[in-house]
Order: structure tokens, then C-alpha cells, then sequence
């Protein structure tokens, strides 16, 4: 489905997705799209799908039926366009690299093997260090970083693919309060930028405050391009985090639609 | 000490131990960070089945060794890479099937037999002229494979997944890398034998990383370690009359036992 108002195609269409592991389906029916300078945040349950829906975008797990697009190109090939930031705990906090390695690796591809990195490369590289605050710790490693600085390591990463598409699975997952306010603040401006970003969480406080729409995955989606959290979300049929939202919830998110 | 570096078999030793050495930080390195240090320890053990088989055959126990380690390498490699569960069962139970039809073939082989306990525990005393080629050619091959997917193989190293994304041949590095631990394998056998080459294989690296925030510099410090540990096991073995491939791991294990404790106390080192 084009986008209605630009015509363009979009950034990531999935219509009719199933997708599981053997006898389990996490996903049923999922259907959305995505376009453009969408600011996209997806709440749910742990064991909703989250990860298992940025896996098949990714093409790193086979949907069971269903189709993925991502710029009307198979997963494995449209990936190009996507900048990954995966979920913090997969990594081995131990391994010896420094910062300007791993944003390295984002400017790798297929094309290059063989061929060292260019000094094109590498003001990529310090640049998104720039953008995301942490030029000043490229030599560092990163073990010695906080959780909030890795992940920035992570975001920059990313961005050194020169991404149209922000993929961000929970972002803010062992980083703590101060630091999760200020990648949200980053991933806004980086949207601004004319990145789309879809982001996974349950950090339901914050998201709000800084996506453009949000959606709920458990299983199935509910998603209809709502700012707020509404009551349908909220309806046990969702089983979306309803505990989350009835404590500290910011105002805004709860308020009615504003003007 | 010059009496001793006349010795043919001294200089041959001493030369098998670079040789060795270089193989050891290069792939060790991979090996600790990966962490495949227990599927490389099947390939070692499996590597005996072909040293069995090639006495039985009657052709150069290396040959058999090399055909065993790299078979048991791709079948542990690919045994690893299924996500389903129970892989270190699996590969535990191909090192030890490895071992046994090695222990079979000595078994069916007329005559005397010794010689394949130097398989085993390993001999740097007896390296000769076409061993040291051998290792030559592993090293050419590893440093060059190594050089040449340097940043490859680090990116998939840290972050598999990502580097699948960004579509690198995550496969075809894994498998090479496979072939690599399976060739280290065979060359290391010659210096201290199949069953402690785990050891030679991962302290070095394994104490570099505790010290070293980079992976190159981890591999030319695991590189030197590992020629300080040969040199010293084999001194201490030629001066004291003892098993020079037991020198060798003790010399590594209290390095790292060593290494650990100061570690420990140090407050500038990385965590």
C-alpha cells in the first residue's frame, strides 16, 4: 500500500504476518506499515513478539505466511536500509574493542571486504560519535563504558550505516533513568533528521513522551497511527502492560487529544 | 647453552615453538572470544581417530590427523550453529567417539606402538624438517586469512547478528575460521599433544585479554606469551628430564593462575 498522501512505497510493509518458532506461532496476523520520518514505538509484554517481529524484518528469522517489505525488497535485501540496534544484553560486555571499532563495523558491507577502511570511513565514524555524544571516548573501550554510554556506542553504530530506517530493539533496557531520558532526546532529534525509527520497549513512562505513534504487540498488533495510549489498548483482550500505565504514567499520555 | 642450540632437534624444537606460537595467539584469540574453546577441544581429540586410522593404513600420521580434525571441525561447527539445544552434549560425545576409534585402529595395528603416545602427549624434541613445513604453511595460511578478514572477523566475533544484517558472509567466515582451529589443531599435536592443546591454544589469549582493550594487541601478546611458555616448558623439560609438553602447560597455567591474582588487585586494568 502506497502512502496515500506522498505516493511513495513504504519504508516497511508487512501485511498478513505469522511467524514462530516450531509449534508456536509469537505472531499472528501482524499488518503495518511504515513510512517516512515515522517515529514508531511498539509496547508489550515480555513474550508479546517483540523481538520475534524485528527478527523477521531483519530477515534473520523465515515468516510461516505473511510477506515483509522493506522498500517492496525481501528482508535480506532491504536490511541495507536498516540501522540495527539490538538488544543490550546479547552482548558480551567483556570483549576487548574499543569505541571506533564498533561504529567501524557499520560502515562494512559485502562490497568491501578486502579493502580497509577509508578516511571517508572514518569521518562517518566521527561524526555519528558526534551526533550521539560520545567522540570524546572513541579511543576508550568499551568496557568501561555505563550502559547508557554502550548503548549511544550501539546507536552511533547504526547510524554509520547512513540508515533510512532506525531499528531499535528496547533501547533503555539496563541504562538508567537520566541516561534513558537523554537517548530518547537523541533518537527524537535523529528522527528529525529524517531517520524513521521503530523502536521496541516496555519502558511505557518514557516512550510516550518522545514517539511519534505507538502500538501495542502481544501477539497480535494494535496499532491504528495513535499518538496516545487509548482504551482499546488497554482492554484486557490486548493484555498490553496495564499495570505499567496505571502506575506513574506522565499526564500526557492518558490526556485527551490535545487540540 | 651453545652446545645445547647445536643439537639439530634443539634448533628444530625452538623453531617449532615461533611456528607454533604465532598460530596459537592468532587463532587462540579468535578461539577465547568466541568462545569455542570447548568445541576446540573436541577437535583436538577427534584428531586421534585419524592418527589411529593412518597408523593402521601405514601413511604419515599427520595426514590422517589433518583429514580427522578438519571432518571433526565442519561436524562440530555445524552442530553449533543449530539453535536447538544440547550441542555441547553432542560435541562431547564426537570428541570422545573420535578418541576411541583412534584407540581402536592402535589396537588392530601389528607392532610396536609407542610412537602414537607422542600424538598424544606430544614431543617438541622430535619435531622434524617436514613438520616445521607443515607449520609454515598453517601459519602463511592463517596469518594470511586472518590479515586479509581482519575487520570481518572481529565484527562477527563481537556482534554475529549485526554483522548478518549488514550481509557479511557470516557463514563462509565461520567456516573458515572452523578449518583454521582445525589445522592449529593438528600443528600444535607435534609440540604438546592432542590432549593438552586446549591449554596452549586459550591461556595465552586468555591472559592477554584480561591486560589488553584490543584484539590485535591481544593476538601479539598472546603470540609472545605463547613463545615464552614454549621456550621456558622446553628448557625446563631438556634441563630437569622431564615431559616437555607438561612443562609447557604448567609454565602456561601458573602464568595465568599468576595473571589472574595480579589482575585482581590491579585497579587501572579494564574489567
Amino acid at each position: 500500500m502506497t502512502n496515500p498522501k506522498t505516493g511513495q512505497i513504504p519504508h516497511i510493509e508487512i501485511s498478513h504476518l505469522v511467524a514462530g518458532y516450531k509449534n508456536e506461532n509469537v505472531l499472528k496476523d501482524i499488518n503495518l506499515s511504515i513510512h517516512k520520518d515515522d517515529f514508531l514505538g511498539l509496547i508489550g509484554p515480555n513474550g508479546g513478539g517483540k523481538t520475534t517481529l524485528l527478527k523477521v524484518i531483519l530477515g534473520l528469522i523465515e515468516p510461516k505466511s505473511g510477506s515483509v517489505k522493506i522498500f517492496g525488497q525481501s528482508p535480506q535485501q532491504g536490511r541495507q536500509h536498516i540501522g540495527y540496534v539490538p538488544q543490550f544484553a546479547v552482548f558480551d560486555n567483556d570483549f576487548p574493542i574499543s569505541v571506533r571499532d564498533v561504529v567501524r563495523m557499520g560502515r562494512l558491507s559485502p562490497k568491501r571486504l578486502f579493502r580497509p577502511y577509508t578516511n571517508e570511513d572514518e569521518s562517518i565514524v566521527d561524526e555519528r560519535l558526534e551526533w550521539v555524544k560520545m567522540l570524546d571516548n572513541k579511543n576508550r573501550s568499551l568496557r568501561e563504558l555505563s550502559g547508557g554510554q554502550r548503548q549511544r556506542v550501539y546507536i552511533a553504530r547504526a547510524l554509520a550505516t547512513n540508515p533510512d530506517i532506525l531499528l531499535l530493539d528496547e533501547p533503555t533496557v539496563s541504562v538508567d533513568y537520566e541516561s534513558r531520558t537523554s537517548i530518547y532526546e537523541l533518537l527524537h532529534n535523529i528522527n528529525q533528521k529524517g531517520v524513521t525509527i521503530l523502536m521496541v520497549s516496555h519502558d511505557l513512562n518514557v516512550i510516550s513522551s518522545y514517539v511519534k505513534t505507538i502500538g501495542c504487540l502481544n501477539r497480535t498488533l494494535h496499532y491504528h497511527g495513535e499518538k496516545e495510549i487509548t482504551n482499546e489498548m488497554l482492554k484486557s483482550g490486548y493484555n498490553c502492560p496495564v499495570d505499567l500505565i496505571a502506575h506513574g504514567l506522565p499526564h500526557r499520555v492518558l490526556a485527551e487529544h490535545e487540540g | 647453552m651453545r652446545e645445547l642450540l647445536s643439537f639439530s632437534f634443539m634448533q628444530n624444537a625452538l623453531l617449532a615453538g615461533v611456528l607454533v606460537s604465532l598460530t596459537c595467539g592468532v587463532i587462540g584469540t579468535l578461539v577465547v572470544l568466541k568462545r569455542m574453546v570447548f568445541i576446540s577441544g573436541g577437535v583436538a581429540h577427534t584428531a586421534y581417530g585419524g592418527v589411529g586410522l593412518a597408523f593402521y593404513l601405514g601413511v604419515n600420521p599427520v595426514l590422517g590427523a589433518v583429514a580427522f580434525s578438519l571432518l571433526a571441525s565442519f561436524l562440530m561447527g555445524y552442530v553449533q550453529r543449530q539453535t536447538r539445544q544440547r550441542q555441547d552434549t553432542l560435541i562431547g560425545v564426537m570428541w570422545a567417539i573420535g578418541m576411541a576409534i583412534g584407540i581402536l585402529f592402535a589396537d588392530l595395528t601389528p607392532g610396536y606402538k609407542a610412537d602414537l603416545m607422542s600424538y598424544l602427549f606430544g614431543s617438541i624434541l622430535a619435531v622434524t624438517q617436514g613438520d616445521l613445513w607443515l607449520m609454515l604453511a598453517v601459519n602463511l595460511l592463517v596469518i594470511g586469512v586472518v590479515t586479509l578478514f581482519y575487520k570481518e572477523l572481529q565484527a562477527t566475533a563481537f556482534d554475529e547478528t549485526f554483522a548478518r544484517v549488514r550481509n557479511l558472509p557470516v557463514d563462509i567466515l565461520y567456516v573458515l575460521l572452523i578449518a583454521m582451529i582445525g589445522l592449529a589443531v593438528v600443528i600444535l599435536m607435534r609440540v604438546v599433544g592432542l590432549i593438552l592443546i586446549i591449554a596452549l591454544l586459550t591461556i595465552p589469549a586468555a591472559i592477554s585479554s584480561l591486560f589488553l582493550k584490543h584484539m590485535k594487541h591481544i593476538m601479539l601478546l598472546a603470540t609472545g606469551l605463547s613463545l615464552i611458555f614454549t621456550i621456558g616448558g622446553l628448557l625446563l623439560a631438556y634441563f630437569f628430564n622431564l615431559t616437555s609438553s607438561a612443562t609447557i602447560i604448567l609454565v602456561s597455567g601458573i602464568a595465568y593462575l599468576t595473571a589472574m591474582v595480579v589482575h585482581r588487585n590491579c585497579n587501572r586494568c579494564p574489567d
